[in-house]
């Protein structure tokens, strides 16, 4: 085990900058969730950390060794690709028992360790089976077996989950989750999906055009979103931007969206009061906004455009002036479209956002006893 | 590790797709360059090394050079079309996947595997004064003596043979050329023209043809240079009764050990092989099919 | 099922067998002109089956002066071609199949451009450069002109099959402690295997069925079909029959068995893009 650090790690193909420059360092045993959309390099980065491709400059050190220059073979590491790339000519026991074989383990002890790790995870039935034998959610625990059973420094996965039905993942997610627990080994995941990457993740990258963009623990990178690009790439649905004005009134300072004027605590006010004039963005996501069936001083009038019953909660399309929102509520009364209400905004959960550059304004410590819109 | 800089760039895995293709881009460039100048040098030169076109005079004006560019070309303009609309019916019945057309498709590729010796061989057996055809007449009763399809007398006899052969022999080429074209058209696109209403005759006509286009240039291209070089076929079946440009350069050789008109006729050959080559892809360019 | 449709099928089917036939008859002939009793060949009017089974005919055509050492000949020159052209084309077609690399595109245009190459007809210029090098009436010389033709195929057909191998297999090889070769053996040749045979076998097949080249590099080591065509001229019907049929068993068991990458061989037009 051990732990991770990039430093200045560049890849291009061609013009194409992959990975731009990435500072990174991963802690010893920690479970770090690389996230972002198609493309951004999430791919490159792991496979730079494997090996498999080599960074134009920049250094890479895994458990303090310069392994920048070293093949795949001598990194200590083991990998889980999202096509699994399981062997189709040997059997699941082969195919476990194959980096051992590699490094001349004797064979007495392959086979110990290769049946520990199938037991570890549930496919020790399967052994003598070929991969053409198995479903596709088996295959994917061969693959992870082969690589936990090299006990390496460290496990890379590329997405491992991608390919398996919607059930399955989540059971699989929920497998992964306690295999880290118990054999602790530092793992690097590669993901597009939000919900994976909150759910496993000690620490999420999100990266963006070969950068990373945010690094910080799941809560944070949902709560306090470091720009516009986080907050609408996470969360399901993502958070809701309006653009506003900044007035300044005498002690305290308003938004102006359109007709409508936001109250915003009074944390704001000081980093506010410079901006004054100037539009910025407000976020705020879904489910904090209260919905309002009857008129309430100081809300928003919204008219319903979409409803959509989700379950456990109801997703609203609303308007609210020039701007579409999306507002999270209660299953009960279903609301049908065209039907006026009033929302209201959970002021400590307001999220703003520079104009320009999309980056986050700081979210100011609240003091204790503050609340409300 | 003392290593220069150019030295390791050459040991990078950058390079070793380069060092993979390395020795079959020398063994073609040696191969083809090589003997292309000599075929030149032996054509245009005399043994003192004096530039001359007395081997090239020799050769058009021998007796049998008029008849063998004939022969060659009228070969070639019957056969190859008539290959292809074959090969086309043959791939496009393969296609549509009735029942038994896996083996029926590889049972027509059987001839790929002759040569062109022993189709011309077979064919042979069959139009020589005692074959099989000339049996299977007179059983019937049609003819009562032999008919003399493969003599001097009836050069049209040999060369009907001779077109028959060819075309049972070569016609498997340009038939798996076609299917491995038709296998590459997404069936979806048959299926959303015939959703809009369109017939097969119009499938056919505004689908499929236009995909496969680029399969039948190639198709058209290798089949025509094989059909030039044409010759095993011949000259089991007719010897030099019907002469062709590439059975010339071999006698010319065999006979005669003369390699110079030899390689006139066979630089002739490669000229006209690269012009027609070039003529397909030129006028047969299929419009942007593959985004 | 309506009668139109049936009367469909029936026509489609009556179709696949005429042309079925078209293409077996001759070779159902051919072998039994081979096994027809020598005399009886000659005879007028001639039946179409023959009245008895006869080796004696394929027993002539075996035992004429140099029919066997151009057999062996001709074995040994397909076998030459065969380690050469895989040598040299196996590597490049893993090439194609793996790697992106600048010229990828130009090579592969290339050897679609080569595989259209009227080769054989190299072989008269190449008499003077054999003689130079001693390669005149030599085995290998043949070998050489023949891996030529060969080659192309041999690339086209061996990316195909490697890029059937995916390349994570070999790289899930390489973070597994293997190297760069190690995964090359244990991983993409094992799965490989199949289709590199199948090309050795069309490699095989070109060899074999040649006759241009072979017959003028060759004066007094013929191949097969060199012999059976310098022999034309003096040869009686039943050696020619003979020597027919002999040369296409071997062509026809290895296009059986390799039949399946066929498509791989002659797929692929020039201008895809
Ligand atoms: N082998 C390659 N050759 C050329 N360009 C490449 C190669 N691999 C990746 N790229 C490019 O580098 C960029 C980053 O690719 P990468 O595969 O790392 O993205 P990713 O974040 O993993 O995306 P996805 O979620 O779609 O897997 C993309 O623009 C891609 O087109
Ligand atoms: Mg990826």
């Amino acid at each position: 085990m051990a732990e991770i650090r990039l430093e200045q790690v560049r890849k291009t193909f061609g013009r194409v900058v992959a990975v731009r420059d990435v500072d990174l360092t991963i802690e010893d045993g920690e479970f770090l969730v690389l996230l972002g959309p198609s493309g951004c390099g999430k791919t490159t980065t792991l496979r730079c950390i494997a090996g498999l491709e080599r960074a134009n400059s920049g250094r890479i050190f895994i458990g303090r060794r310069d392994v920048t220059g070293l093949p795949p073979a001598r990194r200590g590491i083991a990998m889980v690709f999202q096509s699994y790339a399981v062997f189709p000519h040997m059997t699941v026991a082969q195919n476990i028992g194959f980096g051992l074989r590699m490094r001349h383990v004797p064979r007495r002890q392959i086979q110990k360790d290769v049946e520990e790790a199938a037991a570890l995870l549930r496919i020790d039935e399967l052994l003598q089976r070929y991969p053409a034998q198995l479903s596709g959610g088996q295959r994917q625990r061969v693959a992870v077996a082969r690589a936990i059973v090299m006990k390496p420094q460290v496990l890379l996965m590329d997405e491992p989950l991608s390919n398996l039905d919607a059930l399955l993942r989540l059971q699989m997610r929920a497998e992964l989750k306690r295999l880290h627990r118990e054999i602790g080994t530092t793992t690097v995941y590669v993901t597009h999906d939000q919900v994976e990457a909150l759910s496993l993740g000690d620490r999420i990258a999100v990266m963006m055009d070969g950068t990373i963009v945010q690094l910080d623990h799941p809560s944070v990178v949902y709560d306090k979103p470091a720009s516009t690009f986080v907050a609408g790439f996470i969360g399901t649905p993502p958070m809701n931007f309006l653009e506003a004005t900044v007035a300044a009134r005498d002690e305290s300072v308003e938004l102006v969206v359109g007709d409508f004027t936001l109250l915003v605590p009074a944390m704001w006010t000081d980093q506010l009061k410079e901006r004054a004039g100037q539009t910025v963005i407000v976020g705020i996501r879904a489910e904090n906004i209260t919905v309002h069936h009857g008129p309430v001083p100081g809300s928003l009038a919204a008219t319903v455009l979409v409803s959509e019953p989700l379950g456990s909660q109801q997703l609203l399309t609303v308007q609210v002036g020039q701007d579409v929102l999306k507002v999270a509520t209660a299953p009960e009364p279903l609301l049908a479209a065209g039907q006026m209400v009033g929302l209201t905004l959970v002021g400590q959960k307001l999220r703003l956002f520079d104009k320009e550059t999309g980056k986050a304004l700081p979210v100011p410590i609240p003091p204790p006893s503050e609340g409300g819109t | 590790m003392p290593c220069t800089r150019p030295l390791r760039a050459l040991a990078s895995e950058k390079a070793l797709p380069y060092w993979l293709i390395l020795p079959t881009i020398v063994y073609v460039a040696v191969f083809f360059l090589v003997p292309v100048v000599q075929a030149l040098l032996l054509a245009f030169r005399t043994q003192d090394g004096q530039w001359t076109t007395r081997f090239l005079m020799r050769m058009v004006q021998d007796i049998q050079f008029g008849s063998a560019l004939r022969f060659t070309l009228l070969l070639l303009a019957i056969v190859v079309p008539l290959q292809l609309v074959t090969a086309l019916f043959i791939a496009l019945l393969v296609n549509t996947r009735f029942r038994g057309s896996r083996t029926f498709l590889y049972m027509c590729a059987i001839p790929l595997g002759i040569s062109d010796l022993a189709a011309g061989l077979i064919w042979f057996s069959l139009f020589t004064q005692h074959g099989y055809i000339n049996s299977f007449l007179y059983g019937l009763g049609i003819i009562e003596r032999p008919i003399f399809f493969l003599s001097a007398q009836n050069t049209g006899w040999v060369l009907g043979s001779i077109v028959l052969a060819e075309h049972w022999r070569a016609t498997a080429i340009v038939l798996v050329i076609l299917v491995a074209g038709l296998q590459m058209i997404s069936r979806d696109y048959l299926e959303a023209a015939e959703v809009f209403g369109a017939r097969p005759w119009q499938r056919l006509w505004h689908v499929t043809l236009p995909l496969l286009k680029p399969s039948l240039q190639s198709a058209l291209i290798i089949r025509t240079i094989l059909a030039l070089q044409m010759f095993a076929v011949v000259v089991a079946m007719g010897g030099r009764m019907v002469p062709v440009l590439a059975g010339e350069a071999y006698y010319w050789y065999y006979l005669y050990r003369n390699a110079n008109v030899a390689s006139a006729y066979a630089l002739l050959l490669m000229v006209i092989s690269a012009l027609l080559a070039w003529g397909y892809l030129r006028f047969l360019r299929p419009r942007e099919v593959h985004s | 099922m309506t009668f139109r449709q049936l009367q469909r099928r029936f026509l489609l089917y009556m179709v696949v067998v005429v042309i079925a036939l078209w293409v077996l008859v001759p070779l159902v002939l051919i072998a039994l002109a081979a096994f027809t009793p020598r005399l009886e060949l000659y005879r007028w009017p001639r039946t179409v089956l023959p009245s008895a089974f006869s080796t004696a005919t394929m027993a002539f055509f075996l035992r004429s002066y140099g029919t066997l050492t151009s057999l062996t000949n001709s074995a040994l020159v397909a076998l030459l071609t065969l380690g050469m052209t895989l040598a040299l084309g196996a590597p490049a077609g893993y090439a194609v199949a793996r790697y992106v690399f600048r010229g990828r595109e130009a090579f592969r245009i290339g050897i679609l451009m080569t595989r259209m190459f009227p080769t054989s007809l190299l072989a008269i210029p190449l008499i003077v450069t054999f003689i130079r090098w001693q390669l005149y009436d030599t085995l290998i010389g043949v070998a050489f002109i023949h891996t030529a033709m060969a080659l192309p195929f041999a690339v086209l057909i061996t990316s195909g099959i490697f890029s059937g191998v995916p390349k994570e297999l070999e790289e899930a090889a390489m973070t597994l402690g293997c190297s760069r070769l190690g995964a090359f053996v244990r991983v993409a040749l094992p799965l490989a295997l199949p289709g590199l045979a199948a090309a050795a076998m069309f490699t095989f097949v070109i060899s074999w069925n040649e006759v241009f080249a072979a017959a003028i590099l060759t004066v007094r080591n013929r191949t097969l079909p060199a012999q059976v065509l310098t022999s034309l001229e003096v040869a009686p019907l039943d050696f020619r029959f003979a020597g027919g049929f002999f040369m296409i068993i071997p062509a026809l068991i290895f296009m059986a068995l390799a039949r399946r990458y066929l498509f791989q061989m002659w797929g692929g037009a020039i201008s895809e893009r």
